[in-house]
């Protein structure tokens, strides 16, 4: 809670969160008008975890992402037009169109990669620490999973090698109570993903994923028992989206009471309300920020749509990196 | 005769078979509480209890393999993949399991597990949610593999493939989902193994299923229009192939196209063309065309995304091809 108290870390955080829950609801919106084409699966609700988890890194530092995967995207710095022309599926895109919203990836900032495969990005993230182990180069990678991710074997398996040889990653669980439909008690043997640490012999601890200060402050000890060559650990944020599992999801599995207790809980309103009681900023300041962001995230959906689509030809460039055209043709 | 789509005709079968035999039961992701993301078994859970409508976790190779284990008790497990693109988490189970089980014992055990699988691409679904696998599972010997294009044969098929005492590969078409068909009231099956004309013609054939059936179909509108008719042969099962209906259809046409949404290189469609011209070499009059998908990753942007399959040009085209 230290951390609360210093100002410009503060509102750097609020700033972060702020522009994920802006893309995400951008998101949301194109989608509802058409503008949108696939899946969208927005994290909005669940923006201190992204947010509070990559603030506890490097900017040298990775971290692997799911289908839930734009708010992990801009919180390691990703750029907010490259996203939105992505998801417009733009030539000026992170992936020049050919993967959309799941697939964005960007190495140079670490950033590893959304999945489209519940579960697969944990061994890749685990294959990355094993990188910085043989090279020597001291990178820590986030694994960002969700809590139904947790029952497959890909997690099972990377987390016990990972913990076998003290590879330096941190398990970053974001557990929403739920995958797609499926409350996670009804289909999971323990109630705190974090207690499948102990099978592992790692530790596993349990963040408030709805206070950005809570999740820094647990990944953060993850991290640097990683960074010493202690090994993994499994830091479990509890959390909630504030929307379906996709755009359009009509969500009957679930009360509207439910949801409403969660969203009294919205993390970033609640930082927002403790940076003014604790005067770390007025309300002028505030507004400031939020237009600024606002305007950034506008000006993302302006690129993207003024973007060119990818020409005709791009289906069949990159299936290989050489002998591309003789592969592809036959 | 009343007409519903092609996911409600997949939905009827299983409530039947359920009804039918008390050891059908129905697992997979969302399939209990949601009624599956596609709303195939909605009402299911309400009807039939939680033991035989089971809302797993995401743990395909798990769920595929308890199945497994079920059928070989003597249960018959309907099991969901949400896509085909899942299905190799669960290969183990489904390739070296269930696949060669009956075999490995020498006829003592079987399997008669069913795997529904909705594959294919053109709803922006990116990468690793439109692929058409059909030639992974086709490759694998003890499967069988059932690809139906319309609400009639998905029901009956579906019907069939659970009363099957082998596992079969059930693939489904998510653009089919919503597609309007005729299907009876009452009772009946579709036999696996059995291929339907679904136009006659003398002129070309074409080998299709799953959803490019329907593009064949109009394709062949189109050729009509210009005196070409198309003979649509819709294979319906993949394995077992009722090669006799193909070959019959190619003695009379003489002229052959096979189209297949998945990508061509190493395709079901080959392994058809090889069999014609092994078999039917001498009553060709020209070489098997195949009109396939590109050797490509499905790219997301509807920019890019139709132009990695076959449409009813890329047949039409490939049809004048051949029919000079
Ligand atoms: C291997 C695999 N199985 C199933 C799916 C379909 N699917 C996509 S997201 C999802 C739920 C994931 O839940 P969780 O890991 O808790 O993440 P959340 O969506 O809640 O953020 C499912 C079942 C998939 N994409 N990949
Ligand atoms: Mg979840």
């Amino acid at each position: 809670m230290a951390l609360a108290h210093d100002n410009k870390a503060a509102l750097d955080l609020y700033q972060d969160m702020y522009r994920v829950r802006q893309f995400d609801s951008m998101a949301s919106k194109l989608f509802a008008e058409g503008k949108l084409a696939g899946n969208i699966h927005t994290c909005i609700g669940q923006e201190a975890v992204c947010v509070g988890a990559c603030r506890a890194v490097a900017a040298s530092d990775f971290i692997a992402s799911t289908h839930r995967g734009h708010g992990h995207c801009l919180a390691k710095g990703g750029d907010a037009r490259l996203m939105m022309a992505e998801l417009f599926g733009k030539a000026t895109g992170y992936c020049h169109g050919k993967g959309g919203s799941m697939h964005i990836a960007d190495l140079d900032l670490g950033i590893l990669g959304a999945n489209g495969i519940v579960g697969a990005g944990i061994p890749i993230a685990a294959g990355s620490a094993l990188a910085s182990r043989i090279r020597k180069t001291g990178e820590v990678t986030l694994c960002f999973f969700g809590d139904a991710a947790s029952n497959q074997g890909s997690f099972h398996e990377a987390v016990n090698m990972a913990a076998a040889w003290k590879l330096p990653v941190v398990f970053v669980c974001e557990n929403n109570l739920y995958g797609v439909s499926v409350e996670i008690h009804r289909v999971t043997s323990v109630p705190d993903i974090a207690e499948r640490a102990k099978a592992y012999g790692i530790p596993g601890t349990v963040a408030d994923g709805n206070d950005v200060f809570s999740v820094l402050a647990a990944v953060t000890e993850a991290v640097e028992r990683a960074r010493r060559g202690d090994g993994p650990s499994l830091v479990e944020c509890k959390t909630y989206r504030h929307h379906g599992h996709y755009e359009g999801d009509p969500q009957a599995y679930r009360s509207r009471d439910e949801v409403e207790k969660w969203k009294r809980r919205d993390p970033i309103v609640r930082l927002r309300a403790e940076i003014l009681s604790g005067g770390m900023a007025g309300a002028d300041e505030m507004a400031a920020l939020e237009a600024a962001v606002d305007r950034e995230i506008e000006a993302a959906v302006t690129f993207a749509a003024e973007s060119p689509w990818p020409s005709a030809s791009e289906a069949t460039t990159c299936v290989y990196a050489t002998d591309n055209d003789r592969s592809v043709a036959r | 005769m009343r007409t519903i789509n092609y996911g409600k005709a997949i939905s009827e079968a299983m409530h039947e078979e359920m009804l039918r035999d008390e050891s059908v039961f129905i697992l997979g992701e969302d399939m209990g509480v949601m009624g599956s993301v596609f709303g195939l078994t909605r009402g299911f859970m309400a009807e039939f209890g939680a033991d035989r409508v089971i809302d797993t976790p995401i743990s395909e190779n798990g769920f595929v393999g308890m199945a497994v284990g079920a059928a070989i008790r003597g249960l018959r497990p309907v099991v969901e993949l949400m896509y085909v693109d899942f299905a190799p988490l669960a290969l183990d189970q489904i390739a070296n399991q269930a696949a060669k089980m009956r075999y490995m014992t020498g006829g003592k055990v079987k399997v008669p597990l069913v795997v529904r699988a909705p594959g294919g691409a053109g709803r922006r679904n990116a990468a690793q949610h439109s692929q058409s696998l059909d030639a992974l599972f086709t490759h694998i010997p003890g499967l069988k593999v059932v690809a139906p294009a319309t609400p009639f044969d998905a029901k009956g098929l579906l019907k069939s493939a659970i009363r099957d005492d082998d596992p079969v590969v059930f693939l489904e078409h998510k653009f089919c989902y919503a597609m309007q068909g005729e299907v009876p009231e009452e009772e009946y099956v579709v036999p696996l193994g059995k291929a339907d004309i679904k136009r006659p013609g003398r002129d070309v054939t074409i080998v299709a299923w799953s959803r490019q059936v329907i593009f064949a179909l109009e394709a062949a509108k189109t050729l009509a229009a210009e005196g070409i008719e198309a003979e649509v042969v819709d294979i319906r099962s993949l394995v077992p192939l009722d090669f006799e209906t193909i070959s019959a259809s190619v003695r009379k046409t003489h002229k052959v196209v096979v189209v297949h949404e998945a990508i061509k290189r190493g395709g079901y469609g080959a392994e058809i063309a090889a069999q014609i011209m092994e078999e039917l070499f001498d009553w060709l009059d020209a070489p098997v065309k195949r009109v396939a998908g590109l050797n490509v990753v499905i790219p997301f942007s509807p920019a890019l995304e139709d132009a990695v399959f076959p449409h009813v040009p890329e047949i039409v085209a490939g049809v004048k091809e051949v029919v000079r």
